[in-house]
């Protein structure tokens, strides 16, 4: 085999690395369009405000100390404490777990039987808020997260792949952070469907999904419902948060994935757990392998930025109903 | 446009109105979705100016029926034949073109828009000035609004909804939502008329006036009608023939008296086991 | 007292059919354009044409525009971004391509090129509904700006990548390039809102406005009353993407001189315009210029307040404008989905009964 085969499959394991993370946040799409039928656009500032809040409790960053000092006259920055990792984690939790309590009252509950349509809009105002709202809290800074995550190239791959290829191969180059992230997202995604399949809140979430005025004939508190969901959306965009962050910086680029996110939902159907999964998995291998096989060498590049999208515009033509949606039909 | 040899068999109901030859034939419809047959190999006709009913049990495939007609769904086996032509394959929006409107089981006005609108949009296939023109409005967009408008105030007039004219259709009751969507297809000067359902959730007297109308449109117009009905006093007294259906095949076809006899129909409406 | 349409009776379908059926409401029309024309242009100076007006009339096209798409046909679109570069990367190809084109023809030819690629990216809903097309309008989006970044011809090979407009006049009057008066510039792009506001009032009242708006509020129903969804969405798409293309083509020519794509057409301006309609009123000319002047003067307004009076630095008067628009975004639609459109109307209906409201 040439070294140039030997590439390509690197390129082909690092898009489905990067596919995983695709996932990951397409899962927090699902999670919520499943129970409440909303298609969240705010997953993605909740991944950012979420890493924002870790990094701002870690280093003991004073919330609003900007906004505090101009209005006060005082030049207050940080407590002086630094919190060890985890206990970060658990806060910055608590954290978003209070941020789904407040969206189910003061949003959700009012919006209750609106279109879709509305509800998305909602959530695009939401996004704004929330990307307004952290940057005030927190400032805007592009800041690091240091929860102990690894960086880098991973020796040991490298070392014991190079004899694949020839002479110019050297071994597959991944990054130790994308590595540790795709076991992280299979952990959480099996702990997800595990949950989901066999508790008793897991059960309550399918029957909403399913019907939501059959859930509350038989009892099933709609809106516990909701702040579950969102509670775990937000765990989601935590652990979201912390993998993006920890790569490349926790900064307003970071809630663009969400974004990347939207073709992956679109090909797996926005209510199917495996389709997120499968869905991220083809757009992260195709976009990386478009880009090197046509994109670099033909079109100049950079066509990571679109690939995603055309994909799933030229596949819904074809199948509106997505990879794993059932065939819709229409009634009058 | 009529096919030649049907004209012959025209006949006159008891109350005096003639009847012609076949306009709508279906032959041998079958419709599948996935494993599910939701029509069984069904065939009859609809001949010119009579009220024809489909009635059935609950998931008949009545309303399946008045899709197909309408071209909404397409049957996997059968044909459909109008006006002597055998139907290839065709969009709704062509048929409804072709002079064949419809209300719906569940109302389906557009809850975005007035009475006046929603009445208006069913003489959509009448109105064809262009974009250019309408852009400038003066002229010829003007005039063909304000004949059409003319013919839809006519309808307005006939339904007795003068007062309700400009209220949003979301916001008026349901009976009065059910003559909109009447006016509606209306509108088109159909001369074939389908209606899903156009009593369902009545009172007497609301049906009564329903009743009414039907009649009024059919002996007015000449509008041939084709409609599903649950309420059967109502299809006795104003239909001419009935198809009966139950679990997608057709059971019964006839007058009403002859339909009213027929043991499958006595079967299938008294809930005797199917073997 | 004066607002009664008591004792004005419509003796025609003409003077029924009319866009403001109430004499006061026709009046108000006329004196706003009479002071739109004939006060505003002498009284106007940079500050207030560069910060308030121009952006103003611009993206009130742009919102007609995807008001059109949105409000009245109900197709979401999150291309407009895409779509005004259209407009104005074509716009700049014909000003350098045809030095001796009028900037007129210009400007509206580039809405027509916007038109035909808004068109090649409807054609789409046809199988896509709801936010499925949505997102797949972000295609549009993303595409376009790489195509414009990428492209070195659409940018007439210029180091920078950016695009600037020459100069170019209207019987000798200066509309882009530098050193442009502002009554000049103003009014250019008042005629030009004018005449399309007009035309777009036209369009929705009529059976082509009602394909559309049946496809809006229930597209299997207008299929089976004889709408074609194909046509409808298609002109819905093809007009909507000409306002738009003009709003471009304006924007980069007249407005800002020069353009660097990836800036200024990214996905916040598709997120901009849509915040205006949704602000404004879905499904209301009146609701597109509300929504338009809600947001170009908000900032403004916040500006001038956090950072003009009270000193605070921009960056934080930033942050706090996109929490104050998200927020607002949300009370818009929880209290009153229809924008200030419907409260205006609202306003209208008190004000015919004051002052004996029973």
């Amino acid at each position: 085999m040439p070294a140039e085969f030997w590439y390509g499959v690197e390129v082909l394991l690092n898009g489905l690395m990067a596919g995983v993370m695709y996932s990951l946040v397409a899962l927090g799409f699902v999670l919520i369009f499943k129970a409440s039928g909303i298609f969240n656009y705010a997953q993605g500032v909740m991944a950012l405000f979420a890493a924002q809040t870790l990094v701002g409790i870690q280093t003991g960053q004073i919330p609003f100390a900007h906004i505090i000092n101009v209005v006060l006259g005082t030049d207050v920055h940080h407590f002086g404490w630094h919190v060890p990792a985890l206990l970060g984690l658990v806060l910055a939790l608590v954290v978003m777990i209070v941020f789904a309590i407040l969206v189910e009252k003061l949003v959700l509950k009012h919006l209750v039987n609106q279109e879709p349509i509305i509800l998305f809009m909602a959530t695009i105002g939401l996004a704004y808020f929330m990307e307004g709202f952290g940057e005030l809290m927190w400032g805007a800074d592009v800041k690091r997260i240091e929860i102990g995550l690894p960086q880098g190239g991973n020796a040991w791959v490298e070392e014991n792949t190079a004899f694949l290829g020839g002479e110019d191969f050297y071994g597959f180059y991944l990054d130790t952070l994308d590595i540790v992230a795709t076991l992280i997202a299979v952990a959480l995604v099996t702990s997800l469907v595990l949950f989901s399949q066999y508790t008793k809140t897991g059960r309550a979430l399918r029957a909403v999904a399913d019907d939501h005025q059959a859930a509350l004939s038989v009892g099933i508190s709609l809106r516990t419902i909701w702040v579950i969901v969102w509670s775990i959306a937000g765990f989601v965009a935590l652990v979201a948060g912390v993998m993006w962050g920890a790569k490349s910086g926790v900064q307003f680029s970071l809630s663009l994935i969400a974004l990347k996110a939207l073709p992956v939902l679109m090909l797996g159907g926005f209510t199917s757990i495996p389709g997120a999964i499968i869905g991220g998995l083809i757009i992260g291998v195709g976009e990386k392998m478009f880009e090197f096989l046509i994109g670099a060498p033909f079109l100049g590049g950079a066509t990571e930025n679109w690939f995603a999208y055309m994909l799933a515009l030229i596949f819904l033509i074809f199948r509106p109903q997505g990879l794993f949606g059932e065939k819709i039909i229409e009634r009058v | 446009m009529t096919h030649p040899v049907m004209q012959e068999d025209t006949y006159t109901t008891p109350d005096g109105r003639k009847i012609g030859g076949v306009v709508m034939e279906m032959k041998n419809i079958t419709l599948r979705f996935g494993g599910v047959t939701a029509i069984k190999d069904i065939s009859f006709d609809i001949r010119e100016g009579e009220v024809r009913a489909i009635i059935g049990p609950n998931g008949a495939g009545k309303s399946s029926m008045l899709n197909v007609i309408n071209g909404f769904y397409h049957p996997q086996e059968g044909e459909v034949w109008f006006r002597g032509e055998k139907r290839g394959p065709m969009k709704p929006y062509q048929i409804a073109r072709q002079g064949i409107a419809r209300t719906f089981q569940n109302i389906a006005l557009f809850k975005g828009m007035s009475t006046l609108d929603n009445i208006m949009t069913g003489r959509l296939i009448h109105m064809n000035t262009s974009i250019a023109s309408q852009a400038f409005w003066k002229g010829p967009a003007e005039s063909e609004e304000i004949a059409n408008r003319e013919r839809v105030e006519k309808i307005i007039d006939f339904l007795e909804i003068q007062t309700i004219r400009k209220t949003p259709v979301g916001s008026l009751p349901y009976g009065l939502q059910k003559r909109v969507e009447l006016g509606r297809a209306l509108a088109s000067d159909p001369s074939l008329l389908l209606l899903d359902e156009p009593m369902a959730g009545m009172n007497v007297e609301e049906k009564e006036d329903m009743s009414r109308f039907i009649l009024d449109v059919n002996d007015e117009f000449g509008t041939t009608i084709a409609l599903i009905e649950h309420d059967m006093g109502v299809v006795m007294d104003i239909s001419d023939r009935v198809v009966v259906m139950d679990y997608g095949a057709k059971i019964g076809d006839g007058t009403p008296d002859e339909v009213r006899k027929n043991e499958k129909v006595i079967a299938a409406y008294l809930g005797v086991a199917h073997d | 007292m004066i607002y009664r349409e008591v004792g004005d009776f419509k003796t025609t379908y003409r003077a029924d059919g009319q866009t403001f059926p109430i004499w006061f409401d026709r009046i108000r029309y006329y004196v706003v354009l009479l002071i739109a024309f004939c006060v505003v242009p002498f009284i106007i100076n940079d500050y207030w044409l560069n910060a308030v007006l121009l952006p103003f009339l611009i993206y009130a096209i742009a919102a007609i525009g995807l008001n059109i798409l949105t409000g009245y046909c109900g197709q979401v679109s999150l291309g407009t971004g895409g779509f005004m570069a259209v407009g104005a990367y074509s716009c700049y190809k014909l000003m350098t391509g045809f030095p001796d084109l009028n900037i007129m023809f210009c400007v509206l030819l580039s809405g027509v090129i916007t038109a035909l690629v808004g068109m090649l990216f409807g054609l789409p809903s046809l199988r896509i509904k709801g936010f499925y097309l949505a997102v797949a309008t972000l295609a549009a989006q993303f595409f376009l700006v790489w195509l414009f970044n990428k492209v070195a011809w659409f940018y007439n090979y210029s180091a920078s990548g950016q695009i600037t407009a020459p100069e170019r006049t209207i019987f000798g009057y200066r509309i882009t390039g530098a050193e442009t008066s502002a009554p000049v510039t103003y009014l250019f792009c008042l005629v030009l809102v004018v005449i399309l506001a007009i035309v777009a009032r036209n369009l929705t009242r009529g059976h082509l406005g009602r394909s559309w708006m049946a496809i809006r509020d229930m597209d299997i129903a207008a299929e089976i009353i004889g709408v074609n969804p194909l046509k409808a969405k298609l002109t819905a798409f093809g007009i909507s993407s000409f306002y738009i293309g003009v709003a471009g083509a304006l924007l980069f020519a007249v407005y800002l001189g020069a353009v660097e794509v990836g800036e200024v057409f990214g996905i916040q301006k598709s997120f901009l315009v849509l915040f205006m309609i949704i602000i404004g009123g879905l499904g209301s000319i009146f609701g597109s210029f509300a929504g338009a002047a809600f947001m170009v003067l908000l900032p403004v307004l916040l500006k001038n307040v956090l950072v003009g009076t009270l000193g605070w630095p921009t960056d934080i008067a930033t942050h706090l404008e996109f929490a104050i628009v998200g927020a607002l975004i949300i009370v818009f639609l929880i209290l009153e989905p229809h924008g200030l459109a419907q409260l205006w109307r609202i306003i209208k209906e008190k004000l015919r009964l004051w002052p004996f409201p029973h």
